[in-house]
């Protein structure tokens, strides 16, 4: 402690120490810098860190919304609902996990995805839901995003989607692995129409998702500092029993090692995705 | 004798060594003990019936991870002939985790690939116990297509842990590599048939395993997650895995049941491992049986159905 606080009478310092527990929602301290930020001011730079630039994950539905035009907005496969098909029972039983989780975040299941327009120029745009099993991808994220290429592809315009999973969904067993080759499948539909498909890897990007849908865009785009991978870090370490190198797995690995196509900052994704994709439709420069 | 023996397979194998014991006695004049032998081996074989008729999930993933059970190049060797193997992924490396080429099935040229275990120890780190890195996969791609390419059916064997762990296949890619395999065995221009045939994990397994029709051996499993991964991460204990088994449904019996694979293949009684020959034999005619079914069919038609049974996968309320 220094000189000058010990000055200071202990009640005082008490009060400036608790002062640290900042009421929730209201203000926010960054996991990497430690600034101290207002929630709202966060939100609205794209859950951007305004001093470091660290990307926090975002909320599906707050992803789409800044990324998205104001109209229209269409959402694709809203009344899928997730069947806990093989009873599973782990810690929890999963239905009341889902149950929780729908209650927690607001949103049905992993994966958002709407037709709306990108600075004009009409898409299908789906993200994932993190905080819903950790972005598992069981039955319904599956339908969804099938749906949402279909729709691509039924309307002739480009698929887009932000990842954030940690890979399949365990507690749909072999139903989960399964949406790895289903929602691969159905890309094959845009390629065969010549419809570009967009992928934007966020943190964190793993296990059956990552080798799936993931890695299939036509442009693979990645956050700063995103993790991505197949194995995750944890388990590679009990495998070789070393530690893993700093940045392995992170997006500039990715980049270095030629994964992916670009790193962007979120908050020019806006302008330069639709740039790009104007590119790739032939279209002039919006 | 047997030395790889599961805790099920002991009491069978004991009565085994009695009947073979008594054999040997035989040999000497003045003893009559055929009897004897006749009522062991109908015990044996009662003992064997009733054991397998009642396995439990866990017990099942131990006989698809039986040391001695058949692999990918011992059907290789039963199934086929005019085997030749064919390396590398043109690329980068040759993985021996997987290995595939061109071979006959009844004098007719197909392409095989598979995952392949080792037997010994020193064989077993080469391959790295089956498990592939990136180059496996795109040596399998490679294959497949120059299958396609030549108008030759690709037949498939899954038989990993699951892909391989590791920095280097993460610094190759490992994710784009089995992924895509899945995007582009959805729509190779061939008839693809997937059999597991040992451990089918997770998307390690699935990146050879889209086809037109996906069979099981009997005692083989197919899971998104080992028991033992599912269990660390429910229950942070490995040592639950059985519980983890019987709740994923990874057998064959369970995942028939809910339309995940199109056919079951019976193994000889005790396993595969048990009877190679004849499991080998049941599987040249089931693998003969659905080419010739396949063979019916045009393209297009095929095409379509594959990729309508993808679509099928999945269950939800809407």
């Amino acid at each position: 402690m220094s000189w000058f606080r010990k000055l200071i009478p202990s009640r005082i310092r008490i009060e400036g120490r608790s002062k640290r527990n900042v009421p929730e929602g209201l203000w926010t301290k960054c996991p990497v810098c430690s600034a101290l930020l207002y929630q709202a001011e966060v939100e609205r730079n794209y859950d951007v860190c305004p001093k470091c630039a660290h990307h926090r994950r975002q909320p599906a539905r707050r992803r789409l919304d800044h990324f998205l035009d104001r109209e229209p907005r269409i959402e694709i496969g809203a009344a899928l609902q997730p069947v806990d098909v093989l009873a599973f029972e782990g810690s929890k039983k999963y239905r009341e996990q889902i149950a929780e989780k729908q209650q927690q975040t607001g949103e049905s299941d992993a994966l958002v995805a709407i037709r709306g327009r990108l600075k004009g120029v009409e898409l299908v745009a789906a993200a994932f839901e993190y905080e819903f099993c950790g972005g598992s991808m069981g039955s319904v994220v599956g339908e969804r995003f099938v749906r949402a290429a279909d729709t691509a592809v039924h309307h002739r315009i480009p698929l887009l989607c932000f990842v954030s999973s940690g890979g399949a969904r365990m507690q749909e067993g072999l139903f989960a692995l399964m949406q790895m080759a289903k929602t691969s499948a159905a890309l094959t539909r845009l390629r065969q129409h010549g419809l570009p498909y967009v992928s934007v890897l966020s943190d964190p990007t793993t296990g059956g998702v990552s080798a799936s849908l993931a890695m299939l865009g036509d442009l693979n785009i990645a956050e700063p500092n995103a993790l991505i991978g197949f194995t995750g870090p944890r388990v590679i370490e009990q495998t070789i029993k070393e530690k893993l190198p700093e940045g392995f797995q992170r997006s500039e690995f990715l980049l270095e090692h030629g994964a992916v196509d670009i790193i962007m900052d979120r908050r020019e994704m806006r302008d330069r995705i639709a740039s790009l994709l104007a590119m790739l439709t032939r279209q002039p420069a919006p | 004798m047997n030395r790889n023996l599961l805790d099920f397979e002991k009491p069978i194998a004991e009565l085994e060594d009695k009947i073979e014991e008594l054999r040997r006695v035989e040999a000497e004049p003045g003893l009559d003990i055929e009897e004897e032998v006749a009522r062991l081996e109908r015990k044996s074989r009662e003992l064997t019936r009733s054991t397998f008729s009642k396995l439990s999930a866990w017990q099942i993933a131990q006989l698809a991870r039986h040391p001695e059970r058949p692999y990918t190049l011992d059907y290789l060797q039963r199934v086929f002939t005019d085997f030749e193997e064919l390396h590398g992924d043109r690329s980068y490396a040759d993985d021996p985790a997987v290995v595939g080429g061109l071979c006959r099935l009844e004098g007719r040229a197909v392409v095989v690939v598979g995952h392949q275990k080792g037997r010994s120890t020193k064989e077993k780190l080469d391959r790295r116990f089956g498990m592939p890195g990136p180059e496996g996969y795109r040596k399998a791609l490679r294959l497949m297509r120059l299958g396609a390419r030549f108008g030759l059916p690709v037949l498939t064997f899954i038989d990993t842990p699951g892909a391989y762990p590791g920095v280097g296949a993460e610094e190759r890619g490992q994710s784009e590599a089995i992924a895509r395999n899945l995007f582009e065995m959805a729509t190779l221009a061939t008839p693809i048939v997937c059999t597991v045939i040992g451990e089918g994990g997770s998307g390690g397994a699935l990146a050879i395993g889209v086809g037109d029709r996906v069979m099981m051996l009997q005692y083989s499993t197919y899971s998104v997650i080992s028991p033992e991964g599912c269990a660390s991460i429910l229950w942070r204990v490995p040592e639950r895995a059985p519980e983890a088994a019987e709740a994923m449904a990874i057998t064959s019996e369970r995942l028939k049941q809910l339309a995940l694979i199109d056919r079951v293949i019976e193994e000889p009684i005790g396993g595969a491992h048990r009877d190679a020959d004849a499991c080998a034999r049941e599987l040249k005619r089931v693998l003969l049986e659905e080419l010739r079914a396949l063979d019916a069919v045009d393209m297009t038609r095929m095409l379509e159905s594959r990729y309508r049974r993808l679509m099928t996968m999945g269950r939800y309320r809407e």
